[in-house]
């Protein structure tokens, strides 16, 4: 898999909060049309290091960066670089379900492109339908477009913000936790679809269920303390890990 | 002895005996002021009270003022309160803003008497030269932006961050995620608190007693005396004759009236939208 184009890059990312530093030196590669884990104990930089990856980061009061994130080559915190245009191309699926509560479901898919101001006109029918259907979700809620988008099971929810973001028609999708406040059945579903979406979309995917980011994952890195430990494909860091640490955590010794 | 199971029993009792006890104290002004105001003002209600001018023992031009002054002070102060609540609770995390709630605090507790003469010496003597229905909205709306936006803050920081969120990783632009997402979640929030405020400053008299002046005619022009019915109870209550003195009582259920249906519509108006 090594002959894969490199979608996204950190460089000597480092990252705080006030005066707490979460993200210590990290450098790693995201190749296209992959999924990528990101493993580790609760509090290691996880979410936060994938929320540097949309610059979404920047937007909790007192939080810093410094390094670089590079976008198809381009460092997306550079000078000449909206944050807004950012988070257009990498999408973002949320640990908890945050569908807009005001909202129909239709209104959800839709939410995108209307608060872009990109209008699709009579497209929009057309768009809602296919991200739905990219979300396999589109079968349970066709009848239902006009309920609100609340009213829906976590599951689903959480499938309906997938979609809101596939509407957009990101180039990377990263998801922060997003079967954590699923149950098992909902949990396999986002997880099949997971592996679907990387035909079209690079995904980032963190996860602190190991057999979750080995069933789903090409790659995974494995963060400790702010600190990548381990990063390679999947399958050699869970068969073959080069670090006692990340053995450790995989056989559950720790975590 | 005292720590005995039925002298706990008994404490606890008393406790609520005197939650209970000081609840009805606390009823029992309000119910017989409004006891009160429907004894001596009903017999005086009938449609003539109502639409004849204050010349003919009308209240007509009070409440036709009032529904002026509601209006003119919702158009000048909802506008300027909803938009400095949304910036308190969206870009309000610095000290320019953490001073801007401190005195917008204080005004909210600013005694009403104060903002009359103030309006009146500014606005009336100073800027307008006339009595004027629009310096006793603009002395309302003194009174009226505080709350409204306070409420509005209140209001938009119960919408959780999430939600926002969820827009800002969409591309959204900060506005674009206010008013299309993070508004239409607070706006039941909003509209009560809104409403309410109107209600209150809508039965305020100081405030209008030196910038509106009072009238016996109906609206007159922007730069002329108008009434309104806060003003009218007052200063028929004054007047040595049991006629004008009761003609201030039917004016004060009547304002009594229009706040209750403001605020019972309120309620039951958000009450239903809450059910959806």
């Amino acid at each position: 898999m090594s002959n894969l184009e490199e979608k996204m890059s950190s460089v000597n990312l480092n990252a705080w909060f006030g005066q707490k530093q979460v993200l210590k030196d990290i450098s790693m590669s995201i190749k296209a049309h992959t999924v990528t884990a990101i493993i580790g104990p609760s509090g290691c930089g996880k979410s936060t290091f994938i929320r540097t990856l949309n610059r979404m980061h920047e937007l909790v009061p007192g939080a810093r960066m410094s390094g670089q994130i590079l976008l198809d080559g381009t460092d997306i915190y550079g000078n000449e670089v909206d944050p807004v245009r950012v988070r257009r191309r990498v999408g973002m699926v949320f640990q908890k379900p945050n569908p807009f509560p005001t909202m129909s479901i239709y209104d959800n898919v839709a939410a995108g492109l209307r608060l872009t101001g990109t209008k699709k006109g009579k497209n929009l029918d057309k768009v809602v339908r296919t991200s739905l259907e990219q979300a396999t979700l589109w079968d349970e809620v066709k009848d239902d477009l006009k309920k609100p988008g609340t009213s829906i099971s976590g599951g689903q929810q959480q499938r309906l913000c997938i979609a809101r973001a596939i509407a957009l028609q990101p180039e990377v999708i990263l998801m922060d936790e997003p079967c954590s406040a699923l149950d098992p059945i909902a949990t396999a579903k986002i997880e099949e679809l997971v592996v679907q979406l990387k035909e079209n979309y690079t995904v980032v995917i963190v996860t602190h269920n190991m057999q979750q980011a080995g069933r789903v994952s090409d790659y995974t890195a494995f963060m400790y303390l702010g600190q990548l430990i381990e990063f390679g494909d999947t399958t050699t860091v869970f068969e073959n890990p080069k670090s006692e640490l990340t053995e450790k955590y995989i056989t559950g010794k720790f975590g | 002895m005292f720590h005995s199971y039925g002298f706990r029993k008994f404490k606890n009792k008393l406790f609520f005996v005197l939650c209970l006890l000081c609840v009805v104290i606390a009823v029992v002004p309000l119910l017989s002021i409004l006891y009160e105001v429907i004894a001596r003002g009903a017999p005086q209600i009938n449609l003539e009270f109502l639409t004849a001018n204050g010349l003919q023992g009308g209240i007509g031009p009070a409440i036709q003022g009032t529904l002026i002054l509601i209006g003119l002070t919702s158009i000048m102060g909802i506008p300027l309160g909803v938009l400095s609540g949304i910036y308190l609770a969206e870009y309000g995390n610095n000290k320019y803003a953490s001073w801007m709630r401190t005195i917008n605090d204080i005004l909210t507790e600013f005694p009403s008497i104060v903002v009359g003469i103030t309006a009146y010496s500014i606005i009336v003597v100073g800027l307008i030269g006339t009595f004027s229905p629009i310096a006793g909205a603009i002395a309302l709306s003194f009174m009226l932006v505080p709350i409204v936006a306070r409420t509005t803050e209140e209001s938009i920081k119960l919408v959780p961050n999430s939600v926002r969120e969820a827009s800002m990783a969409l591309g959204a632009h900060r506005w674009r995620t206010i008013f299309s997402v993070v508004l239409p979640s607070a706006k039941n929030g909003m509209i009560t608190g809104t409403l309410l405020a109107v209600a209150r400053v809508a039965g305020e008299t100081a405030p209008i007693l030196l910038t509106i002046m009072g009238n016996s005619y109906f609206f007159q022009g922007m730069n002329q005396p108008m009434d309104a019915l806060p003003l009218r109870i007052f200063l028929n209550s004054r007047q040595p004759s049991a006629e004008l003195q009761a003609e201030a009582w039917g004016a004060a259920l009547i304002l009594i009236l229009m706040v209750l249906v403001l605020n019972i519509g309120v309620r039951l108006a958000s009450r239903g939208r809450l059910r959806r």
